[in-house]
């Protein structure tokens, strides 16, 4: 018991203790009068958080490609306006294809002169900073827009996942019994569901019943998150069992605290951090499910832009082959995105870990 | 134990049934394209199109009737072991699914994408354990990172791009050359191998970054363990310290995570078998989905599904298996 106490003050109040030879001169260390706190410098546990985290390279790199990212997409379009995000681009291009061709007579050149109405599959210029894609879009311009709608849908169906999965996955923990037992009857149902194929069954259903495109995808991804929160689900309820035997619950409980207080006072808090580190992660692979659906053709539909959609055209090989600029533009976005994600995930957990030593 | 057993299997029932419940009434709200198309073609060539008829179409195909009706007939169906035939060829799903070409290739890819996946994900995760926070550390963790930040489509196309198109080293798409005739079945096997050999890269290099992550996880926790400070002490080597005393207990997430694999080895990788062009189950399903073949989509995923059932079962009887101080019950 007497331990118990002594790990609950370490772990509510983390102090540092600085080397004392260097802050206090030798001569004072009979100095009784000082008191102990002088010696000491104490740090809440999120300044210890903060410090472990902006100490590692990683996750600085992460928020750096966050931060260049995020600004891209919202302040791009504000401050690059030559382009809109369905604009096509029909100053036309003017090919000229000569053949030589001989006759009787003797040879001559005959040159074809193809007027294209639209300015499409344009190389890199001043003009399209990516060039163009198949319908004479400017790449640039939709990579911006493209990004605010899958970011902005990655964080909608992350917050709503983890929404449905600590409400679910609380009650089950909290409560156990029957509710519990429902709860996970579900979830092992849920799990057992394909992902992808299932994806593609709602996308078709969306179709038929006829969803306006613009907002579809939000449905989409909203149905998605229907069928996964299991994940944070069992999360919360794996972290609630076993905060729940813990003896300052036991202690809550004895106090006749509500239980309202007695979850989101005392417990919650304490899963906070893995809650935390969970949302990161799956944030990068909502992005992936996002552009994977787009791909797919389920997703955002041209002539609006995600990433997804963008890499699309590729399906076809000669642009495959000759047009890298318009379909490694949004992939190399996504990777990034999805990067940036992991690598603070990555550092979060790291810094939320209480067994770590540095 | 054989309690415990049989009624995680009485549990594993209700969920598939959970499960095919949820596919099938899913998949009575699709468009019945399929039909509808064959009801206007005949229309198209002359033929009338009583209501009748077309009352009797739906009926051939299960599709008349309520979603509790048809599922219920499904149910019976399937309990007979009687899959339904494919909308569009018109043959047993059982063997259209099961032949060498469709299951045949998706399982070669995916058990030999594995294989690779373990052999470099676990060396590289227990490097990256026994010098943590060091360059090697890093640069390891960053590059799995990225492994996992890829999308599968994307990446697979970057490499077909590269390695076929620009280098021409292997060939871009497809199961075979196009009008070859060979001449031994060793050349035969060098084709089959070089048209392999894109889609296990793209699937290997995807799937490393989890496991070497898990790997390190687990090895750095029984790095800190008291028998390894002991065995150190004892003044064994490093190498036994390592390979003989920590490796072998991270070993027990490792094997029960091997159960966990199954549903992947026979589900086929859908993006990469589309970007690749190969004839696996992924790619053929994905086909069966747009086209709303109900009865292969219904047998495909709920294999998929018995599949994921079965690893979680198998994946806890390995951790009493080899674990001693799981007790099942």
């Amino acid at each position: 018991m007497e331990e118990n106490k002594e790990l609950q003050t370490a772990s509510s109040q983390e102090a540092e203790v600085l080397e004392a030879t260097e802050t206090v001169p030798a001569a004072s260390v009979e100095d009784t009068e000082t008191p102990l706190d002088k010696n000491v410098r104490l740090m809440s546990p999120t300044r210890m958080l903060f410090r472990r985290f902006f100490r590692s390279k990683l996750s600085i790199t992460g928020l750096i490609m966050l931060i260049v990212l995020f600004a891209f997409c919202w302040l791009g379009p504000v401050v690059y306006q030559r382009w809109g995000e369905t604009e096509t681009d029909r100053t036309g291009k003017i090919t000229y294809t000569d053949y030589s061709v001989s006759i009787d007579d003797g040879e001559f050149v005959q040159i074809f002169v193809t007027d294209n109405g639209i300015n499409e599959l344009a190389p890199p210029s001043a003009d399209h900073l990516f060039g163009t894609d198949e319908q004479g879009m400017d790449v640039f311009t939709r990579l911006m827009y493209g990004g605010r709608l899958s970011l902005t849908i990655s964080f909608l169906a992350v917050f709503l996942t983890s929404f449905l999965g600590i409400v679910l996955g609380g009650l089950a923990g909290f409560y156990g019994g029957v509710v519990d037992d429902i709860i996970m009857r579900i979830s092992d149902v849920l799990i057992c569901l394909p992902t992808l194929p299932l994806m593609l069954i709602i996308g078709t259903v969306l179709d038929a019943n006829g969803v306006p495109s613009q907002y579809y995808i939000y449905l989409l991804m909203g149905l998605l998150s229907l069928f996964s929160w299991p994940g944070m689900a069992r999360l919360v309820r794996g972290q609630i069992l076993f905060l729940r035997e813990q003896e300052y619950m036991v202690a809550a409980e004895a106090m006749g605290y509500s239980t309202a207080r007695r979850i989101f006072k005392h417990l919650i808090p304490n899963i906070l951090p893995q809650i935390l580190v969970s949302m990161t992660m799956s944030l990068g692979s909502m992005i992936l499910s996002e552009s994977t659906l787009s791909y797919l053709n389920l997703g955002v539909r041209i002539p609006y832009a995600s990433w997804g959609t963008m890499i699309q055209i590729a399906k076809d090989n000669y642009i495959l082959q000759n047009n890298f600029n318009v379909w490694g533009a949004p992939g190399f976005c996504i990777i990034v995105a999805v990067l940036g994600f992991n690598f603070i995930g990555d550092g979060l957990r790291d810094a939320l870990d209480p067994k770590q030593r540095r | 134990m054989f309690k415990y057993i049989l009624k995680r299997i009485g549990m594993a029932l209700l969920i598939l049934l959970g499960v095919s419940f949820i596919l099938y009434a899913l998949l009575r709200c699709m468009p019945m394209d399929f039909i509808e198309q064959r009801i206007v073609n005949l229309a198209t060539s002359g033929i009338t199109v009583t209501e009748e008829f077309k009352q009797q179409m739906y009926k051939t195909y299960g599709l008349d009737g309520n979603i509790v009706e048809g599922y219920l007939n499904w149910l019976g169906n399937v309990c007979r072991l009687d899959f339904g035939k494919s909308f569009i060829s018109q043959r047993e799903v059982l063997s259209e699914i099961f032949n060498a070409d469709r299951m045949g290739t998706s399982f070669f890819v995916a058990a030999v994408a594995t294989v690779f996946e373990f052999l470099i994900a676990i060396p590289l995760g227990i490097t990256a354990a026994t010098h943590q926070y060091s360059v090697r550390d890093y640069a390891v963790t960053v590059l799995v990172i990225i492994g996992i930040s890829l999308p599968s489509f994307f990446f697979g196309q970057v490499l077909k791009d590269v390695f076929a198109n620009k280098l021409g080293w292997f060939p871009v798409s497809g199961m075979k050359d196009a009008g070859i005739t060979y001449a031994n079945g060793f050349e035969a096997l060098v084709d089959y191998l070089r048209h392999m050999f894109l889609p296990i890269l793209t699937i290997t290099i995807l799937s490393i970054g989890g496991r070497m992550r898990t790997t390190r996880t687990n090895m750095l926790e029984v790095l800190n363990s008291d028998y390894i400070r002991t065995a150190r002490a004892k003044g064994l080597k490093e190498g036994t310290v390592i390979y003989k005393h920590a490796f072998r207990n991270t070993m027990i997430p490792l094997v029960t995570s091997l159960a966990g694999l199954i549903p992947s080895l026979f589900s086929g990788a859908m993006l990469t078998e589309q970007v690749f062009d190969l004839t696996g189950i992924g790619n053929y399903a994905l086909n069966a989905m747009t086209q709303g073949d109900i009865p292969v989509i219904m047998t495909y995923n709920m294999f998929l599904a018995f599949l994921s059932v079965m690893g979680m079962l198998l994946a806890d009887l390995m951790y009493g298996v080899v674990d001693p101080r799981v007790k099942l019950a």
